[in-house]
C-alpha cells in the first residue's frame, strides 16, 4: 500500500506538481508526509493539511492507503 | 438537502424555483426563505479584475459542504437547504455561489444561512485566482471575516 499526496491552488504551483505516491515506510504523521515527498523541505506558512477529504492538524498520524492533502488557506464562495 | 458544483454558469433564480417545485417534504411546511447570492465583482484590492478561475478539490468540496449543512440544521429548525457553487473560469457579474435555506420561521432562515455562508467561506476547498486587466494572475489570500 501507499500514501496518496496532493497539493492544491498555489501550493501545486510552488511545487510542481498535483500529486505524489509515497511508500508507507518511516511515516507516522501528515509532516511526515509533507518532509518524505519534498526533500525535508520546511511546509510553507499557513498551509492546511486533510487526510481523507477531514481538516486535520499537522501532526495527526497517518495510515497505510490515506489521501493526504496540503493547501492554501480557502477563498470559496 | 442539495450539493452542486457546477463548471458552467447557472442562473440562482432558476435554482431556486426548481428545487423548491420539487420539494414536496416542503409543501406548506415552510414560511421563510432566506437566499444568499455571492455575484463576481469586477475588482478587489484596488484593482480591476477580468475573470477568476475557481479550482476545488472534488469529494472534499462535497463532504464539507455536506458536514456545513448538517451541522446548520442541527443547530436551527430548518425544512430544506440548496447550495450550488460554481468552479471552473468565472467572469465579472457571474454568480459564483447560492445558498438558499427554508424554514417555518425567518430566524432560522436568516441565521442558518449566514452561518453556511461564512462557514463554507473558511472551510470549502474553493480558491480563486484572479486575472487582473493588466493579464497579471494572482491567487487569492484568503477570504475576509464577514462579521467583520
Amino acid at each position: 500500500m501507499s500514501i496518496k499526496v496532493r497539493y492544491f491552488a498555489s501550493l501545486k504551483e510552488k511545487v510542481g506538481r498535483s500529486e505524489d505516491e509515497l511508500p508507507f515506510v518511516d511515516i507516522t504523521t501528515v509532516i511526515d508526509v509533507w518532509k518524505q515527498a519534498n526533500c525535508d523541505a520546511k511546509l510553507p506558512d499557513n498551509i492546511l493539511a486533510a487526510v481523507n477529504m477531514e481538516y486535520v492538524e499537522l501532526d495527526s498520524t497517518v495510515t497505510d492507503g490515506d489521501e493526504v492533502a496540503f493547501f492554501p488557506p480557502v477563498t470559496g464562495g | 438537502m442539495k450539493i452542486k458544483i457546477v463548471t458552467e454558469s447557472f442562473d440562482p433564480w432558476q435554482e431556486i424555483q426548481q428545487f423548491q417545485q420539487s420539494a414536496e417534504n416542503m409543501r406548506g411546511k415552510f414560511g421563510a426563505t432566506s437566499i444568499f447570492i455571492g455575484t463576481m465583482r469586477d475588482f478587489n484590492e484596488g484593482d480591476d479584475v477580468k475573470g477568476m478561475t475557481l479550482e476545488h478539490y472534488p469529494g472534499m468540496t462535497e463532504k464539507q459542504l455536506d458536514k456545513i449543512i448538517s451541522e446548520s440544521m442541527q443547530k436551527w429548525s430548518v425544512i430544506d437547504v440548496l447550495v450550488v457553487h460554481r468552479v471552473g473560469d468565472v467572469f465579472p457579474d457571474d454568480p459564483i455561489v447560492l445558498v438558499a435555506v427554508w424554514s417555518s420561521h425567518r430566524g432560522d432562515a436568516f441565521d442558518s444561512s449566514r452561518y453556511i455562508m461564512e462557514v463554507l467561506k473558511s472551510k470549502a476547498p474553493f480558491w480563486k485566482k484572479e486575472i487582473l486587466s493588466t493579464d497579471i494572475k494572482r491567487w487569492v489570500d484568503k477570504n475576509t471575516d464577514g462579521y467583520l
